[in-house]
């Protein structure tokens, strides 16, 4: 009995670190390919130093920071002030828990998947907002009421498209949404969703052109002005992690997860995990190379496109898609 | 079922104690992040009874949204404590009542529904195992049997919105709005005039 419970957590805790390793040190590499991608639409050569192609540039920054001084304000309020940047890394990490990376390969396979991933990612603002208001400073103040109206108002447009997503597959599972693409990936007859989805994915997870909450040319480092050393790396880590999360939900809800682009012999042997990571990869770069192009949007101009262009149309293909498919006789079971 | 048990008590008890917190704590934005564990932990018992769409709509809907703007107005508003815990004796009697009815109520549920077997049945709850998900059994009943008070809920809502709108809508008059079309539709030949200047004369 008693060792029944024991290996059932220690299988439990095995899971989660056989994902959250990887995660971590993907966003390692994430951070070097961005600054790579950066300098390469730039025209410069970006990091070269540490080790080869200074690959291991990552680390040594994160080794750099954590043995800085962590400061923490003499106004602040200590306790939230501290917990921010925990509740940014624990919820960016926490939405792992129920992508399928492969058939069969997910920590737990629940039928409300999308939904939990959605509720994680609306729960991301809480870090922002928190730390905003513990640090008791104008800047970072301003850039939690800019993130929250903003993660608010895109979440809106998000949920429209993961419900146009919905009807076409008659499961909120995400395994069997990636398996309901194996005649067409969704980003073919949804192709304005798919874009909604990613412009709106830019918006919540804070990355140019709608970095507003930490716009370093008006507010200073937006909501985490005042954080040092390993309380910044966590933001950090957990800004790419959500980033990496938000690409892998676009490529289950849109790319066909593990499938692979067509069913024939050569690709077809290719591992599930593989095709996953190269679409992640993509969608990702997508995300890089929007920030090296668009300059910030202006804050009005955020709250129009997320209220007046993307809510309106999101609704409009949510009807479309369902009369057409209820005209059609396609509802899946 | 000793874990299954374990994470009930956990939940429950973090729940109950941050209830208690968002009551006591001398901080208004501490009272509402409280109430946002209560909110998570609440959850977290639907999870274990097996409605999961309850909650995570619960973590959607009120954490996600309600208590995101909740949380914005208690940080925006200057509250002074204080001020807010004078009327406290005045208040203890109502709120004393209100609380000793609820216990009442409680107390009559618990003690007559003896016949239901979740109070006899001595092992403890466990999660409903079916082959529907409860997310399409909410579905298939809410669209059938409740159908139009489904829809009388959307209008309320629809009307509580409009109301609110209205409510805050002030359209006062000389406010230059940027037009996005219009100054996306603009070329050389309505921005720029072409004008042959003599010399020596203006225009």
């Amino acid at each position: 009995m008693n060792y029944d419970i024991l290996i059932t957590g220690l299988i439990i805790v095995a899971q989660i670190l056989a994902v959250v390793v990887p995660v971590l040190i993907s966003v390692a590499f994430l951070v070097y390919a961005e600054r790579k991608v950066l300098a390469l639409i730039q025209l410069r050569r970006g990091p070269n130093i540490v080790g080869p192609f200074g690959i291991l540039q990552s680390f040594a920054d994160a080794l750099k920071l954590i043995t800085k001084e962590n400061i923490i304000p003499s106004g602040s309020n200590k306790i939230v002030f501290i917990l921010a940047p925990i509740i940014t890394m624990v919820l960016s990490l926490a939405g792992w828990a129920v992508i399928p990376f492969s058939p069969g390969w997910v920590v737990s396979d629940i039928n409300v998947g999308i939904m939990y991933l959605f509720a994680v990612s609306s729960l991301g603002v809480y870090g922002i907002i928190m730390a905003g208001w513990a640090s008791n400073s104008q800047y970072p103040f301003l850039g939690a009421l800019r993130s929250a109206a903003q993660m608010v108002s895109y979440e809106v447009s998000i949920g429209f498209v993961i419900i146009t997503v919905l009807l076409c597959v008659g499961s909120l599972n995400l395994s069997k949404i990636v398996l309901a693409q194996q005649t067409v990936w969704f980003a073919i007859p949804l192709l304005p969703m798919f874009i909604i989805f990613f412009i709106s994915a830019l918006a919540e997870t804070n990355r140019l052109p709608f970095d507003l909450p930490e716009d370093e040319s008006t507010l200073v480092a937006g909501f985490f002005t005042e954080y040092s050393s390993a309380s910044f790396v966590l933001f950090f880590l957990g800004e790419y992690a959500s980033m990496i999360l938000m690409s892998s939900m676009t490529v289950i809800l849109f790319l066909g997860g593990w499938l692979p682009p067509f069913d024939v012999y050569p690709l077809n042997v290719v591992p599930g995990v593989i095709w996953f990571t190269v679409k992640v990869i993509f969608i990702l770069f997508l995300f890089i190379w929007v920030r090296g192009t668009f300059p910030r949007y202006r804050y009005d101009q955020l709250m129009r496109l997320g209220w007046k262009v993307f809510l309106p149309f999101s609704l409009f293909w949510v009807v479309a898609t369902s009369g057409f498919l209820v005209y059609f006789d396609m509802l899946p079971n | 079922m000793v874990l299954y048990s374990l994470t009930f008590y956990l939940f429950s008890s973090i729940a109950v104690l941050s209830a208690l917190m968002v009551i006591s704590a001398k901080n208004p934005v501490h009272s509402v992040l409280f109430l946002i564990l209560s909110f998570v932990n609440a959850s977290g018992l639907f999870v274990l009874l097996g409605a999961e769409f309850l909650a995570m709509i619960l973590v959607v809907v009120y954490v996600g949204a309600v208590a995101v703007l909740f949380l914005f107005v208690v940080m925006m508003l200057d509250i002074n404590f204080v001020k807010l815990r004078e009327g406290f004796l005045q208040y203890l009697p109502f709120g004393a009542l209100l609380g000793i009815v609820l216990v009442i109520e409680l107390g009559i549920l618990f003690l007559t529904d003896r016949s239901s077997n979740i109070y006899n049945n001595q092992t403890p709850l466990q999660p409903i195992v079916s082959e529907v998900e409860n997310t399409k059994m909410i579905g298939q009943i809410l669209y059938t049997e409740y159908f139009y008070l489904f829809q009388i809920c959307g209008i309320i809502l629809l009307v509580a919105m409009i109301g609110s709108i209205t409510l805050t809508l002030r359209d006062k008059g000389g406010v230059k709005r940027q037009n996005i079309d219009s100054q996306n539709t603009v070329d050389a030949s309505k921005a720029i005039e072409k004008k042959k200047v003599k010399i020596g004369e203006g225009i």
